[in-house]
């Protein structure tokens, strides 16, 4: 069974994503590359649940569509 | 293309013989939706009004063309709402494509027993003109075409004017002056005022298109849609078989070769499929998101895009405007008949600012998510579209567009609750409608049954409370009957229960139980304290 949880949890999603949008301002390419790496290793541990991470990355590598997602 | 539906006739004024400048209590600049609205507003409410345009007719470009339902009830009380709402097409369902497959779609009005639609599609010339009859209608505003301000000068207790008209320059002296003059508003630039905010890089093309078409009634979005690579398109429908249509452009588009038909015809057609259009309206735009650092300036008072302007993602632009200004409309009638002093004007600053800064955040993030502003921005908006259709997180970040709501004003006049109250009706917010019976048993709603003043809304629960005579009394269960419930529902209405309301029908104030001093004390705060 699914432990992954991927209903919406925030209470406003849009302030979540404006704080990720945030954490890359004035970053190039290679530093936000590097601090989305940072922030996957944080986000693991803080979930501490190696099923869960299985989840998470199976969802997430299932949605390439071409090199950066699709939509340019 | 079309040009202008409605000519109106420039008529001189006896002002412009007086041998001095002829005094008026106030004098509204523009003849926009937010000046037409603040007049008529002002009118019903017992004060004179002068509303000056520099334009001798409306209709150049269908513009702004959705109504939300707060500035349908606000327009219903001005008297012209059942008329735009049958004139225009009521939508409440948006979708959300990506490529050609819908992501998701969201209803605007999920619940039953409004009068008022979550939102009409409508092209501004009709609101205008809407707007423009009502004005003849009502003596107390003199409306003067051709009348272009070109001078402001602010003395102690008054304003002068210097208006320039075919027959040559005359001068106005106003109490008030409301200045609802635009995007580029004349009165804001002579007073050398500036604006704080964000110019966005991104250029769209937004056209009107006349075309028979089967399309369903809903705001349909795309974001890398077949017909417009790469980029994001919207489509909405209008009446009379005008449909609008936004294409993202992108940051280096070329402002005046994208507006050459054999441009846009081709991008349009590949957008329309094989059907014959003819193209209404065309225009390019770059959208800004900022604000006037203030927007009451001694007794010159900013509203509508002269005071903020957003992008038109969430519709955000006419109907804040709107609502600015039935927000001064009664403020300054209360002030000018004695009733309140001048801090309930600089709550029009605190209220409205807080709208336009709720306004430009909504509308900074619906642009920012539609065009990226860095690579990285750019992967983290693609990496939102990748999930959406798989997580629901995900297809909750997704955004069009956050389609204009009232603002939940946190305002020093409304008193703080001091009793519980479940419901969906909140202080500081305009009263939710419900259905209501009349003591003539004719079936209606509340909001279209306010008087506009100050009004305590009172359920049933003994004797009729003797308010104070500057509050109008409606008793549920005697002046009105709430036969659905939705009432109670709405404002957890028990035995007893009191609500007061401002006269821009904003919730101030409510008890468990009446008391006399508490409602006046709670009108007083409302009125500036």
């Amino acid at each position: 069974m699914s432990k992954l949880i991927t209903t919406s949890r925030f209470p406003n999603p849009d302030e979540a994503y404006v704080a990720l949008v945030d954490a890359h301002r004035g970053r190039d390419a290679e530093q936000s590359a590097a601090l989305n790496a940072r922030l996957v290793l944080i986000l693991a541990n803080h979930i501490g649940d190696l099923d869960v991470l299985k989840e998470a990355i199976a969802l997430a590598g299932a949605r390439d569509r071409g090199s950066d997602g699709g939509v340019s | 293309m079309r040009k202008a539906l409605y000519h109106y006739a420039y008529r001189r004024s006896p002002d412009q013989d007086a041998r001095a400048p002829v005094r008026h209590p106030v004098v509204v600049v523009g003849a926009g939706p937010v000046g037409l609205a603040a007049a008529i507003d002002l009118a019903l409410r017992g004060v004179t009004v002068v509303l000056l345009d520099d334009a001798d007719r409306i209709g150049e470009g269908s513009r702004g063309i959705c109504y939300s339902k707060r500035t349908l009830e606000i327009l219903d009380r001005l008297g012209v709402g059942e008329r735009l709402v049958a004139q225009g097409v009521t939508w409440k369902l948006g979708k959300v494509y990506l490529g050609d497959t819908l992501a998701y779609a969201f209803d605007l009005l999920p619940e039953d027993g409004h009068k008022m639609p979550a939102f009409i599609n409508l092209q501004q010339y009709y609101l205008e003109k809407a707007l423009v009859d009502r004005v003849g209608e009502i003596p107390a505003i003199d409306l003067r075409w051709k009348n272009r301000v070109v001078g402001v000068d602010r003395r102690n207790d008054h304003v002068r004017l210097d208006v320039e008209t075919p027959d040559g320059r005359y001068r106005l002296d106003a109490d008030w002056v409301i200045a609802a003059d635009g995007a580029r508003s004349a009165v804001r630039d002579l007073l050398g005022l500036g604006f704080e905010g964000l110019t966005f890089e991104e250029k769209f093309l937004i056209a009107d298109v006349r075309m028979a078409a089967d399309f369903p009634t809903e705001r349909r979005f795309w974001f890398d849609p077949p017909f417009h690579s790469g980029q994001s398109a919207l489509m909405h429908r209008q009446p009379d078989n005008v449909w609008r249509i936004d294409l993202q452009l992108g940051p280096d588009a070329d402002v005046a070769e994208e507006q050459k038909p054999e441009r846009v015809l081709p991008r349009l057609r590949r957008a329309l499929g094989d059907r014959d259009f003819e193209l209404e309206w065309v225009s390019i735009y770059r959208f800004n998101c900022r604000r006037l650092a203030r927007f009451v300036h001694g007794r010159v008072i900013f509203a509508g895009d002269s005071a903020h302007q957003v992008s038109p993602f969430g519709a955000r632009g006419g109907n804040s405007g709107i609502q600015d200004a039935e927000n001064i409309a009664w403020k300054l009638a209360e002030l000018m008949q004695g009733r309140a002093g001048g801090r309930l004007i600089e709550s029009y600053d605190v209220e409205r600012m807080q709208a336009a800064d709720e306004n430009i955040g909504h509308s900074t993030r619906s642009t920012d998510f539609i065009a990226p502003r860095s690579p990285a921005e750019r992967a983290l908006r693609n990496a939102v579209l990748a999930l959406a259709p798989a997580a629901e997180f995900a297809r909750r970040m997704v955004n069009s567009g956050r389609l204009s709501t009232a603002t939940v004003y946190e305002t020093p006049l409304s008193t703080p609750d001091q009793d519980r109250f479940a419901g969906s009706a909140q202080l500081g917010a305009p009263a939710p409608d419900a259905p209501m019976r009349g003591r003539d048993g004719r079936a209606g709603y509340l909001l279209e049954r306010l008087a506009g003043a100050f009004e305590l809304i009172h359920v049933r629960g003994g004797a009729r409370p003797d308010v104070p005579a500057e509050i109008k009394l409606t008793v549920v269960g005697e002046d009105l009957s709430d036969q659905g419930g939705l009432f109670a529902q709405r404002f957890d209405a028990t035995p007893g229960a009191s609500y007061l309301l401002r006269p821009d029908q904003h919730l101030c104030a409510r008890w468990r139980a009446y008391e006399r001093g508490k409602v006046e004390a709670a009108r007083l705060r409302a009125l500036g304290g």
